[in-house]
Formats: C-alpha cells, sequence, structure tokens
C-alpha cells in the first residue's frame, strides 16, 4: 500500500464512521416534550403500580364522597377489578360495586353466576388493577358528541359541561374502557376528570390523596423533574388498550396480557 | 310560475332564519374551539371554572396535627403510618366548624379492606397480615382488642 492509498482508504474510513456516529446521537425525552408545539405548561397524566394495590378501595370511597357519585347507586368514576388467573389459563375478574368497601370476601363476585370460590393452590397469580379515566390523548368520548359538551381541558383532562348534556349517551358507548356513565341525579354523562378542581389548587387527586400504599401517582408529563415523569420516560410502563389508537395517559406498573 | 311554487321555500328559510336568530340567544358568546383545536376542544370557555369550584371534601394532608396532635403522632409511629385520617373518620369537609364532629367508621369490614387474608403472591396484598373473618372472633369490632392508631398496641379502654 503506498502514501496516497493508506491517505484515501483512512479518509473513508473516518468519514464511514462519522456518519453512524452522528446517527446515534442519544435524544434528550425531556428536550423533545419542551419542543413540542403546543405552549401549554402542563399535561397531567396519572401513573398505576398494580403491585402495590392491594384493593383496599378507599379510592373508590372517597372519590364517590369527593365527587358527590350516590354513594349507594353502583356507578363510580373509578373501581377496582381484581384479577385471579388460575393455573389452567383462565383469567377470573371481580369488581364488587366497583370494590367500594374492599374486596370483603375470597369468592368472586360473578354477578347473575353467583361467588366463585377458588383453591388457594389452583390460583397462579392474583392481583388488584385500579382504574379510571385515561384522559386519552385522542379521546374518542369527545369526538363523538354531537352538541360540544364534552371537552378537552389544555392541560389534558376531559370535562362535562352538564349544561350542554343532552343525554344521548353516544360517549358512554363511544370509550373503550367502560369509564363513562349517567349521573343519577343530574341524568347527563359523569366521568373521572382527575379531580379538576383539587390539581387546579395545585393539590393530588382524592384517591392519591387517600392511597395508604402509594398505588396511584398523578403527576404532569411536561415536567421534566415531575417523579412521575420520570417513571413514565425511564421505566417499563404499559397503557390500557393502546390498540385503539387514543393514546390514553394513565400508565400502568406490572400490566399483563389479561387485564383488559 | 306561480307564488304558491314558493312559498314551502319561504317557509323553510323561515324557519332557518328563526334557527339562526335563537342560536345567537341561546349559545353563550364562549363557545368556541379553543386550546384543543376544533373536533377535541369546541366547548363553552366557562365550564370549566364551574369544575374548578367543585367544593373540597376530603382536606387531607397534616391539617388534623394542629388539633389532634396526641392521635397524629400516635398513628405517625406507626405501621398505619400512611393511612390518611379521613379513610376511617370520613372527609373533613369544614370541621371543626361543620360537622361539629366526624362520623367514625368502627366496622369491622374497614379494618377487612386490608386485612382479610388473601393468598395472592402477585400484588403486597400477599404479603399483609390477615384474618380470615370466620374464624377469627366473628362479628366483634376489631378495635375492641386492637388500637387502629397503632396496631402494635393494645386497645384503648
Amino acid at each position: 500500500m503506498n502514501r496516497r492509498e493508506f491517505c484515501k482508504k483512512g479518509l473513508l474510513i473516518a468519514g464511514g464512521l462519522a456518519i453512524p456516529l452522528s446517527a446515534l446521537e442519544l435524544f434528550n425525552p425531556a428536550r423533545l416534550l419542551a419542543e413540542k408545539a403546543d405552549k401549554s405548561k402542563t399535561r397531567w397524566v396519572f401513573l398505576v403500580d398494580t403491585h402495590k394495590c392491594v384493593g383496599c378501595g378507599f379510592c373508590v370511597k372517597a372519590c364517590k364522597t369527593e365527587n358527590e357519585v350516590p354513594y349507594d347507586a353502583n356507578v363510580t368514576r373509578t373501581w377496582v377489578e381484581r384479577y385471579v388467573i388460575t393455573k389452567d389459563g383462565k383469567a377470573h375478574v371481580d369488581s364488587p360495586k366497583g370494590a367500594r368497601d374492599g374486596f370483603q370476601s375470597s369468592k368472586l363476585d360473578q354477578n347473575h353466576a353467583g361467588m366463585l370460590e377458588i383453591k388457594e393452590e389452583d390460583i397462579a397469580k392474583a392481583f388488584f388493577v385500579p382504574k379510571l379515566c385515561n384522559q386519552c390523548d385522542n379521546p374518542p368520548c369527545v369526538q363523538v358528541c354531537p352538541v360540544g359538551a364534552t371537552y378537552q381541558t389544555e392541560d389534558g383532562v376531559v370535562l362535562v359541561d352538564r349544561k350542554w348534556c343532552i343525554g344521548c349517551g353516544y360517549c358512554v358507548m363511544g370509550c373503550p374502557y367502560g369509564v363513562r356513565f349517567f349521573h343519577p341525579v343530574y341524568h347527563v354523562a359523569e366521568k373521572c376528570n382527575f379531580c379538576y378542581h383539587r390539581i387546579s389548587k395545585g393539590m393530588k387527586t382524592t384517591c392519591v390523596e387517600v392511597c395508604p400504599f402509594g398505588a396511584r401517582k398523578i403527576g404532569n408529563l411536561k415536567d421534566p423533574n415531575d417523579p412521575v415523569t420520570k417513571v413514565v420516560m425511564n421505566e417499563r410502563v404499559n397503557v390500557l388498550k393502546e390498540e385503539y389508537g387514543t393514546k390514553p395517559q394513565v400508565f400502568y406498573l406490572g400490566l399483563t396480557k389479561e387485564v383488559k | 310560475m306561480k307564488s304558491h311554487v314558493w312559498r314551502p321555500l319561504y317557509v323553510a328559510l323561515g324557519i332557518v332564519a328563526m334557527i339562526l336568530v335563537l342560536r345567537m340567544f341561546i349559545v353563550p358568546d364562549d363557545f368556541g374551539a379553543h386550546e384543543r383545536g376544533y373536533m377535541y376542544g369546541w366547548h363553552s370557555k366557562g365550564n370549566e371554572a364551574v369544575w374548578q369550584k367543585v367544593s373540597v371534601k376530603y382536606k387531607g394532608g397534616d391539617s388534623c396535627k394542629e388539633c389532634h396532635k396526641d392521635n397524629y403522632e400516635d398513628i405517625k409511629n406507626s405501621p398505619h403510618t400512611d393511612i390518611s385520617c379521613e379513610n376511617c373518620h370520613g372527609p373533613r369537609l369544614e370541621h371543626p366548624k361543620d360537622p361539629i364532629g366526624l362520623n367514625i367508621d368502627r366496622s369491622r369490614q374497614l379494618c377487612l379492606r386490608c386485612h382479610l387474608k388473601l393468598p395472592y403472591k402477585a400484588s403486597d396484598r400477599g404479603t399483609m397480615k390477615g384474618i380470615n373473618p370466620d374464624t377469627h372472633h366473628p362479628q366483634e369490632q376489631c378495635v375492641l382488642c386492637h388500637y387502629p392508631h397503632n396496631p402494635t398496641r393494645e386497645a384503648k379502654k
């Protein structure tokens, strides 16, 4: 190899190395968020740790009182589901009264099919999953509203205007998560709104406030230093029914395929 | 063309005009596509304030400490430290003004929310201390033997 050839090949290798290096430049998710087109400073998101939830149902009890959802009506803005997966691969789910009183029996409430008893030795895994409104980035419930009664605020919370809701129920049908229902007193669509009256005062939602186990957390995704944002960015979180394209904003730690 | 042919058209135009006029009065001025655009943000802006005005019932935090220092310190130094006062004592609302006293839930069912033994190893429930309510002093109130502010101590007599 003569000098001319050595220089040529040397330059080629150096150039070749430079390209993948620039392509591999790591992007900073925090900076990426800050540079997003919309200028709002807040995007409320929720984080649920299913490992920590023990199904006490204090969140459901407090939510119903705080948000004036009739206590004995079988509707609730948030609820807790119990999943018992047996060794034959079957998933058994129950949520008596939305777990307003927790789970007072080891038997699973299967409605008309009665109470289902599962022997301890048959259980492969069992756990609790709290559910609430996902405050989707593409909320289907808002799209289908024919009168502009439901909408999304700048900080990402989906609200219902009780004055404008005509009670057609399209949104109740449109929500893939079954979060919406009719308010038994006002007869209009009702849903979890991350306790909008509390979070806009700088407080936590009621369910977060009363959870003794830290299974529920609320945070601002636009704030890179928010503990919830850090978990969503850096840990293995999952969302419910991603295939619907709704871009849900309630993130779960410890989901398995049985959870719907 | 005869005028009676046109008449239904005038009626239709009249109805449209009437709807437009009524709309001016009924639809509030703050109705429009706001921050989230036409698809997700079409609403009356004033409704956001309506939701923000809902009263806060669960005051949470350390607001009980000022008056109930003894009980507060008992529970803060116990395994029950993370249980909010309002979970058992009910929402504070405007207490002590309104209501003057709170309704304490001393029921067995309240304790069983966590302490019913469930062998669920995939969640933290599986490692919690629990009882079988059918064999562990059935029907009795837990607080007769256990002090809820610190379960490591015996009940106050």
